[in-house]
């Protein structure tokens, strides 16, 4: 096989400014990077093609082939030392197949003609075993072929290519930083580098290459005091689908110091009333609630109970009852399915069933409007895309996290567009009487058809006549989903708007981790039901 | 695209798992790659395949090979770990050479205790050729004793999983250890949901030996429970007596896991933290009847008799009588402390009585029962307070018997105060989670809100 390539860098991103709570993303409109020189290597390219026929030789009426390396890369500290260094490198080979309707798959780690070869002759027997059990065929919506593209996501340095050295120095650097705030004792802190080269062909003729990077920040700072403690993080800084420029313009030296003296006001801070209040939710705190309560409970194999077994259900079901048909919000909120937004964690360019995703309003002026899906699943909803004028056409949310798992419907990048007027988070504090403004993702849990809520912060302040009075603690909101977004009153404008997002999203049996990023700007909610947490 | 040669790729067995033989001839050949002080490989290699349905329809199904193979190459106190799956001579040195080079840069880790000589490991017998040998044709049979109900039935949907595992793991260092472990697993879990929407009912098992999984049990069980949830009425939140089915004291008992390691007791941010400093061990903690021990060689567990170290793992006795009697001490933390290293409280075991469910349930004049739980998270670390749901099959007890369905809770309780709360407890079984866990009874458990999910 080739020998290792550089790849081309792109020009350069917008500069972004750093927050007290971490970088905000990109602009959302800018365009998506282009590269040149990035190709699907020959050898890769006669493995995948091998795969394919050897899958039809066996009787696959369709299949799709997937060899990628998947490249990890982390680095943790605490205090003032370095606790671990852990790089991964794997390569392989996942070959899914169709066979009369029927799904089989098989991975393999043997990059030889021969090892690619058995492997899709696994899948197709698996396809065949799990005939006695089936009486339904898939079938997929046409996808045009995407012969020999590449793609390359909005990073511009390799974090691969950072030594070891400079990523721990800028780490004991910020925690040295944290340990100067008052009772801060504890800091850890990490680094978390993701690196693929993804290659994907499939019988329709697509040839697809690309080159995809993320990145994460985390530290968290623990005072503790009194025989009690408290911790501010560990996420800080918004992991993004871009480099190690991203690292660079997070500060996390000078912003550590600001991080460790939260901790300090939160060990100290009074626990909170229980009651109603006005909630202003941060993008950094809002972006989790979106996930859970928009992002899951909108994809449609979740609505057609195919995650039954372990993620659950969905209350935006059934389709022909729910779509175009309730009413999620106020008229003002939108909510839109990408993989487009730039620096974004689920942006990609084709989706792993060669597909170039669009991007589609899941909620259009507080209506439901789609499903996020799949090749196999847009079909499912051919009677409400002919009632739209609109083609059955997949939107592109196909995923697996390696060559070694079979891909299904993950997340896109759901995101909750700014408002018309350009409102600060400011802006929306001074306008409320009573309420609690809430930063940092922190305790989330929500029930599997995604209805009852409960959402904690890392950082809660009290607001007292369009004033902050100081921070609380023990802060959660108890939420039913379809009361929460229509409590929505108030958006933040453009400039207001960023990207929070996840590593490690779960989903799937075997499980899978996918990542994924939710815009937003801040927004309150009026009214909310506050408990106090805390039960010392 | 930057793939190393493998055109030499080592073939595997048959049963896609590396043999004891062939993991001691791999880590010999890393060590005999290093040129550093020290080295330690851990190897896994796993075979895993599985079926999946949902909706009364075969979704997807696949069987994947894989190896992990961790290098840990250490200068001094230097070190730094590199994992690869290439079993090449190429590959392996690249990544060897790949984590020397990075142990080199990277800055002294003060906590490195040097790497352990040979040790002697207790025998788990985990692996079962019944398992190892369980075919696609095998799995869509299974899959039928659900599917072949509930599509008869026509008022019920089915969705499950069935995922059978053989895995080897191996540990290998430069100061001579050797450690290998080789096990069988088979995971089987199904949720049946009424077709009206109103009911839902799960259940799980697992065992080593294929031939002790019972798929049909399950899929009645959890037929049985969807049917007998329909229609649910809701209760006020508040606090009530609650039965566990093991399953659900497997979702909360656990949670005790993290807050037993010592170090983040001994320096004050845990539960078993006391105020004013020092920890909580040798004080009454829980309900006197309630003994949590962590043994790799319970038959109901049969775990991996070491950890990634290659250190022993042996039988920990967190708590008995209530009393917690020890911490979880790493080697490192050890050494400080003057205490012998223990590993973690891994997998864990609750006794403290005999009572089957069916005679928990007999003896509760009012009561709740729940099935499993969901989304658990916790809320705050100082009391081990956790947030999550009931799900699939929760029922009220009245006078001995389920009474009838109820909808879901959400609670905010802490496994810390729900056993101190213990009213009874029953005979420990292997939960679909894999631990040792009985049914229990505890009052004032606390349910904060109604949810509307099914």
């Amino acid at each position: 096989m080739t020998t290792r390539r550089t790849f081309l860098k792109t020009g350069s991103a917008a500069a972004v400014t750093a927050a007290v709570i971490g970088p905000r993303g990109l602009p959302a409109s800018a365009p998506r990077p282009q590269t040149r020189g990035l190709y699907t290597d020959p050898a890769t390219r006669e493995l995948m093609m091998e795969a394919l026929d050897a899958a039809r030789r066996a009787g696959a009426t369709w299949a799709d082939v997937r060899i990628s390396r998947n490249r990890a890369n982390s680095i943790q500290t605490r205090e003032r030392q370095v606790t671990d260094v852990v790089d991964a490198d794997t390569i392989g080979c996942g070959v899914r197949v169709l066979v009369d309707g029927c799904w089989g798959f098989a991975a393999t780690e043997a990059l030889t003609r021969p090892g690619v070869g058995t492997a899709a002759q696994e899948a197709v027997a698996v396809a065949r075993a799990n005939r006695v059990a089936q009486d339904r065929r898939v079938t997929l919506a046409q996808a045009p072929a995407h012969k020999d593209v590449t793609w390359k996501s909005a990073y511009e340095i390799d974090p691969f290519t950072v030594p070891v050295e400079q990523k721990a120095d800028l780490l004991l650097r910020a925690n040295a930083e944290a340990l100067r705030a008052p009772n801060v004792r504890f800091v850890n802190s990490g680094l978390s580098f993701v690196k693929e080269e993804r290659n994907y062909a499939n019988t329709d003729g697509s040839v697809i290459t690309q080159d995809y990077v993320r990145s994460w920040v985390t530290l968290a700072c623990t005072a503790v005091g009194n025989g009690d403690f408290a911790t501010r993080g560990p996420e800080v800084v918004q992991p993004a689908g871009r480099g190690w420029e991203y690292v660079l313009e997070a500060d996390i030296v000078t912003n550590a110091r600001i991080w460790g003296e939260e901790a300090a006001e939160k060990l100290k801070a009074k626990s909170v009333e229980v009651g109603r209040y006005d909630l202003i939710l941060h993008p950094s705190q809002l972006f989790l609630t979106i996930h859970e309560t928009i992002g899951h409970a909108t994809e449609l194999d979740r609505a057609m109970g195919y995650e039954a077994n372990l993620a659950g259900t969905s209350f935006i079901s059934p389709p022909e009852q729910v779509l175009g048909a309730l009413k999620l919000g106020p008229a003002f909120m939108n909510v839109i399915g990408n993989r487009s937004e730039r620096g974004a964690l689920s942006t990609i360019g084709y989706d792993d069933d060669g597909v170039q995703p669009q991007d589609f309003h899941i909620v259009k002026d507080g209506v439901f409007v789609d499903y996020q899906t799949t090749r196999e699943q847009a079909p499912w909803l051919e009677w409400w895309y002919t009632k739209q004028g609109r083609p059955v056409q997949s939107h592109g949310c196909s995923y697996a996290q390696s060559w070694a798992d079979v891909q299904f419907q993950r997340m896109p990048n759901v995101s909750l567009q700014p408002g018309d007027r350009d409102l600060s988070w400011n802006d929306l504090i001074a306008a409320t009487d009573r309420g609690i403004a809430m930063i940092g993702r922190a305790s989330y849990s929500i029930d599997q058809q995604r209805y009852n809520g409960q959402f904690g912060a890392q950082v809660c302040y009290e607001i007292r006549n369009g004033r902050i009075t100081g921070q609380v603690k023990d802060v959660a909101y108890q939420m039913r989903s379809p009361e929460f977004w229509n409590s929505l009153d108030m958006l933040g404008g453009r400039s207001s708007y960023m990207h929070g997002g996840t590593f490690n999203d779960g989903k799937g049996q075997p499980g899978q981790s996918n990542a994924v990023s939710h815009g937003c700007p801040p927004a309150r909610f009026r009214n909310q039901n506050v408990i106090n947490t805390g039960r010392a | 695209m930057s793939f190393p040669k493998r055109l030499i790729e080592p073939v595997l067995a048959p049963d896609g798992v590396l043999t004891r033989e062939e993991a001691q001839d791999l880590i010999a050949r890393a060590i005999r790659f290093s040129k550093a002080d020290a080295i330690r490989i851990h190897l896994q290699s796993t075979r895993e395949s599985n079926i999946r349905f949902a909706a009364n329809q075969i979704s997807t199904a696949g069987t994947s090979a894989t190896t992990s193979i961790r290098i840990q190459s250490v200068f001094g106190k230097r070190k730094a770990s590199v994992v690869t799956n290439s079993r090449t001579d190429e590959g392996l040195r690249r990544a060897v050479e790949q984590a020397e080079a990075l142990a080199r840069l990277a800055p002294e880790d003060p906590e490195y205790l040097g790497e352990l000589g040979p040790q002697q490991y207790v025998a788990v017998p985990a692996w079962f050729e019944s398992t190892a040998a369980v075919s696609a044709e095998d799995r869509a049979k299974a899959a039928l004793a659900a599917l072949a109900p509930a599509r008869a039935a026509r008022d019920l949907t089915v969705a499950g999983f069935l995922v059978t595992t053989a895995r080897a793991t191996a540990i290998g260092n430069s100061a001579g250890l050797f450690a290998w472990h080789r096990s069988t697993d088979a995971n089987y879990t199904l949720t049946a949901r009424t077709l009206d929407g109103t009911g839902s009912g799960w259940a799980g098992t697992t065992a080593n030996d294929w031939a002790a999984l019972d798929v049909s049990g399950v899929a009645q069980r959890a037929i049985d429970k969807a049917r007998a949830s329909r229609n649910p009425v809701a209760l006020e939140p508040g606090r009530y007596t609650v039965i566990l089915e093991p399953d659900a004291t497997s979702d909360l008992v656990p949670l005790m896991a993290g807050a037993l390691q010592a170090r983040a007791a001994e320096e004050g941010r845990s539960a078993f933290a006391k105020a004013g400093g020092g920890t909580k061990v040798g004080e009454r903690i829980v309900d006197e009847r309630v003994s949590l021990v962590s043994d790799p060689a319970d038959p109901l567990i049969l775990g991996t008799p070491f950890d990634a170290e290659g250190m022993p793992l042996g039988r920990q006795q967190w708590i008995e009588g209530g009393v917690l009697r020890q911490l979880a001490y790493p080697r490192y933390w050890a050494s400080r402390q003057g205490k012998a290293p223990t590993g973690g409280a891994n997998t864990l075991r609750l006794d403290g009585g005999t009572q089957s469910l069916d005679e928990l349930i007999a003896a509760t004049a009012r009561g709740i029962l729940v099935t499993h739980c969901w989304y658990i998270r916790a809320v705050d670390q100082r009391t081990l307070v956790y947030t999550g749901l009931t799900r699939d099959g929760t029922f009220l007890i009245e006078n001995g018997k389920v009474a009838r369905p109820i909808k879901n809770f959400r609670f905010n309780e802490s496994p810390l105060f729900m056993l101190n709360n213990v009213e009874a407890i029953g005979r420990p079984v292997r939960t679909a989670g894999g631990d040792a866990m009985p049914p229990i009874r505890v009052r004032d458990f606390s349910f904060t809100s109604l949810s509307d999910a099914v």
